[in-house]
């Protein structure tokens, strides 16, 4: 498993809020994929409709996951596939090395793939003498940078213009060191001719998978810039990466779900690729690779579906719950310290990795329930949030200044009139204090809610108050 | 124990608790043997001449580029007219679908024309869709002796034939037709890769800046004929 630095949540935030580079490019992140999802879901009636559908089929596939998988692998064997199945990341990334090795492999080129990141396959590759190849252009930034992913979707949109000129300056030293790289048409065009060749070279291509069609046993993957098509058509051997709770009944239930997939993720009607890929190249084909394997991996997805987190299993990885949070817009996806970041990360990452090392990221979230609003498959994001923090709670992992205060807290909220008697005093306060400016520069002892941001000045009177006056 | 056994017997244990295993196989068995629509927008629910039209806008709104003929045989002077118009050499690689066979191509004499694989440095490519869905502007291609995969993303320019007859509304239709043609073939294995494609290679990975073409095509021409 790739290593975590979850369990320094805090520290990576005051990191990030501090970092102006990161700041500035998440200030340009916010507006694209929100706007574009709000157009493509207007221009589609039935959007609402659709994400119901979507969720019944990711349930109903989840209720039936051993009959689908079962049936899957036969259509896979059937076509000339092979399924491999790997308990844990170590077992998984053994696997993709013997077929590598089988296949006398010196360079992989990879597509996108989360779970190959959640298995860390490029580090073990590499320990083992094999070079993995990024070339989705986001995550061929990422790798040249050292750096994890900090969007599931937009692995790099934490990386700015020159910051990327800069890393293509350090790692095509064979170039011409004066070449200009402002533009991002010069980017683009560079970063095409580098790895045109490395996908032409490679002996292996490594994928992930959106979906697995029991139908058919197909692979789906989804992209926009065809690397992920040239990553399975072109080398020798392909190897499909994919975890168990990618397994979907049919082609129209798949089709249903990229209905509500490219619409929540970019805004776009259908992403510019889609690729049904079935087995190796038939006898009579020119083209396409001779080896088709499709490793599956759990990873501690059969004990979230033992438990309480199991919704969990239906996500369909759009990134519309990051998009659209406050909290994964204030400090970026590097800050959540592994693979998965945002409502998504922060409801997954105690799932896959314990809660232990992981218990920080339940606690950030506002629990504003946007998350849930935008879920093309309707998880219960806040829910399971909170499902996590009464663990965290239960389980004792909170620092004292914490559990005391959420007991007092608890203590007071159940008791309207002594709630009353302590709140109503500090609002009038704190209102009278901002009365011009309508927020606070400070507020004493509670430095971490003003540090990075003016806090907002309550009105003056409490909800109750206000509402016992309309109720008049 | 093998570790699939380990994952299974994992997920068994849970689904026991609702519903027994065979019961589960037979729900599954069902829904595979006959599967449900689910729901089809009725965006496309349109005659079948404004479902070209909705096809091209669609298309175009993705920077793909369309335009009608009339006939096949009209095919290797709208060719040479966009390859002149972009500036591109007058050499093709051509998939060798069977539309193909029929076109007078002595018409253009100054077209070359190859079929087979694309590689290094072919620069344009022609094939022939299987089908157009309106509901989106998206082709789809298949993997087939004839129609080698390599030709939708190796090149920087593709330029697709799509027969009028094959545009239909959503993608449902052309899950149906490919399963007719299988079995009417009696072929048991489907395609190697079925393609959908909507519009050229694109990334925002740059500061969320749209840019065509950084691996697969940098241009999409779609030519749509009337008569085959």
């Amino acid at each position: 498993m790739s290593s975590s630095t979850s369990a320094q949540f805090k520290a990576n935030v005051k990191g990030a809020l501090g970092d102006n580079h990161l700041q500035k490019a998440l200030r340009g992140f916010q507006t694209g994929f929100v706007h574009n999802r709000k157009i493509a879901i207007k221009r589609l009636q039935e959007f609402d409709d659709l994400r119901d559908k979507a969720r019944d089929i990711k349930n109903h596939t989840i209720a039936h996951m051993d009959a689908y998988l079962d049936i899957y692998q036969q259509n896979v064997e059937f076509s000339g596939g092979r399924v491999h199945w790997a308990v844990d990341g170590v077992e998984a990334c053994e696997l993709i090395l013997g077929i590598c090795h089988t296949a006398g492999a010196k360079t992989v080129t990879k597509g996108k793939t989360m779970i190959g990141e959640e298995i860390a396959i490029n580090d073990y590759l590499t320990k083992n003498k094999i070079t993995p190849i990024e070339t989705d252009l986001g995550e061929y930034i990422i790798q040249l940078r050292g750096e994890m992913p900090s969007h599931i979707i937009a692995p790099a949109s934490h990386v700015s213009k020159d910051q990327v000129s800069e890393a293509f300056k350090k790692a095509h030293s064979d170039l011409p060191k004066g070449r200009s790289l402002e533009e991002p048409e010069e980017l683009l065009a560079e970063a095409r001719a580098m790895l045109r060749d490395k996908f032409i070279s490679a002996d292996v291509g490594i994928t992930g998978a959106n979906f697995l069609i029991a139908e058919t046993g197909s692979s789906v993957i989804v992209t926009n810039e065809g690397n992920g098509d040239l990553t399975q058509t072109l080398p020798k051997v392909h190897i499909v990466l994919a975890s168990i709770e990618k397994i979907v009944p049919t082609l129209e239930d798949t089709t249903t779900l990229l209905r509500v997939l490219a619409r929540s993720a970019t805004g776009q009607e259908m992403s510019s690729y889609t690729t049904f890929s079935t087995g190796p190249r038939h006898a009579t084909d020119l083209d396409g690779p001779a080896e088709y394997h499709v490793v599956i991996l759990d990873n501690g997805r059969t004990d979230m579906l033992a438990g309480d987190f199991s919704e969990m299993l239906a996500c369909i990885r759009c990134g519309a719950c990051l998009n659209h949070c406050p909290v994964y817009n204030a400090v970026g996806g590097h800050a959540y310290g592994w693979v998965y970041p945002g409502p998504m990360g922060a409801v997954l990452t105690p799932g896959l990795m314990g809660l232990d090392g992981a218990f920080h990221l339940p606690q950030a979230s506002t629990l504003c329930g946007k998350c849930e609003d935008v879920c093309p498959v309707r998880i219960p994001l806040p829910k399971l949030l909170r499902q996590w923090r009464s663990q965290v709670y239960n389980r004792d992992l909170l620092d004292w200044k914490t559990k005391w205060g959420i007991k007092y807290w608890s203590i007071l909220a159940k008791r309207p009139a002594l709630y009353h008697f302590f709140v109503t005093p500090k609002v009038r306060l704190l209102a009278w204090c901002a009365k011009k400016s309508g927020h606070l520069k400070s507020i004493p002892m509670l430095k971490g809610w003003t540090e990075n941001r003016n806090f907002p000045a309550p009105e003056g009177k409490t909800f109750q108050r206000l509402w016992r006056e309309r109720q008049k | 124990m093998s570790s699939r056994e380990t994952v299974m017997n994992k997920i068994r244990v849970t689904l026991d608790k609702v519903c027994d295993a065979s019961g589960r196989r037979t729900v599954a068995a069902a829904r595979i043997k006959a599967p449900p629509e689910n729901l089809i927008p009725n965006r496309a629910k349109v005659s079948p001449e404004d479902q070209v039209q909705m096809f091209r806008d669609w298309a175009e709104e993705v920077s793909a580029t369309t335009e009608r003929i009339e006939k096949l045989n009209n095919l290797p002077t709208s060719l040479s007219d966009y390859l002149l118009s972009q500036n591109l050499p007058s050499e093709i690689k051509a998939s060798d679908d069977p539309i193909l066979g029929k076109v007078d191509w002595l018409s253009q004499p100054t077209l070359t024309r190859k079929t087979g694989i694309a590689e290094e440095p072919d620069q344009v490519s022609l094939t022939v869709a299987f089908a157009g869905i309106a509901e989106t502007g998206t082709l789809v291609l298949h993997a087939a002796p004839e129609n080698p995969t390599t030709l939708n993303f190796l090149p920087e320019t593709n330029i697709v034939l799509l027969p009028r007859s094959r545009i239909v509304g959503n993608y449902e239709a052309a899950w149906q037709r490919l399963r007719k043609e299988l079995v009417e073939q009696t072929i048991t294995k489907i395609p190697r890769a079925i393609n959908w494609i909507t519009g050229p290679s694109r990334t925002g990975d740059i500061e969320q800046k749209i840019q065509l073409g950084i691996h697969g095509p940098r241009r999409l021409h779609i030519i749509i004929v009337n008569e085959v």
